[in-house]
């Protein structure tokens, strides 16, 4: 199963990634964990200086801004 | 530089706004410490955001991935340009190029920063921002 985090403050941007990844995730068919990590102390943690960001079995895909259910699906699907 | 989404609050929130950052050498002399002041007071103002050079360095995907999407402002104390160099080590491109020593800054060990100098700095680049 793949698991895929959504690292985001909470702020609109960083919801609309989280729909996002649901749609592609449900769009493709496929079981996945989704996460949303919404600490700021550990989205720092992780490196990520700039939000929304996405990670896809602990590696960053995106960041910064939110792909589209497209783009995601293309990540998914690699 | 408004905030593109205004419930975001400063100091809670890392969400993207604005295309700009500024990379700076921040190097052990006067100017590169310069560099590492003005970027800070163009952030202050709105300007842009101030990112992490040590990171890009380091070739974090979070750091690249993050700084491909945007325009970048590389500040460099002296004509070394390490900060340059750095950037194109991860393939990445500046948009503007900034060289304190340029702006006749004498270089020099002393790491005290000049009020002046760092106006005249961060002049320039609003001045190039501009064009």
């Amino acid at each position: 199963m793949v698991k895929i985090e959504v690292l985001g403050t909470g702020c609109s941007k960083c919801k609309s990634l989280a729909k996002n990844v649901e749609k592609a995730v449900a769009e493709l068919g496929i079981e996945a964990e989704v996460v949303k990590v919404e600490s700021l102390q550990e989205i720092m943690n992780r490196g990520v200086m700039m939000t929304p960001a996405l990670f896809i079995d602990g590696e960053a895909v995106a960041v910064g801004r939110a792909p589209s259910v497209a783009e995601i699906k293309g990540m998914l699907n690699r | 530089m408004a905030r593109e989404d205004e419930s975001c609050e400063e100091e809670k929130c890392l969400c993207a706004s604005g295309e700009l950052l500024f990379l700076t050498c921040s190097g052990g002399s006067n100017v590169g410490q310069i560099s590492n002041k003005a970027a800070v007071e163009l952030a202050k103002e709105g300007r842009g955001r101030l990112f992490c050079l040590a990171g890009i360095g380091a070739h974090l995907d979070t750091m690249i991935l993050a700084a491909k999407e945007r325009k970048l402002v590389a500040i460099d104390g002296c004509p070394i340009q390490c900060a340059t160099k750095i950037l194109d080590h991860a393939g990445l491109e500046s948009a503007l190029s900034v060289v304190v020593t340029d702006l006749g800054i004498e270089k020099s060990p002393r790491l005290e920063v000049e009020a002046a100098d760092c106006e005249k700095v961060v002049e320039k680049i609003k001045e190039r921002l501009r064009v």
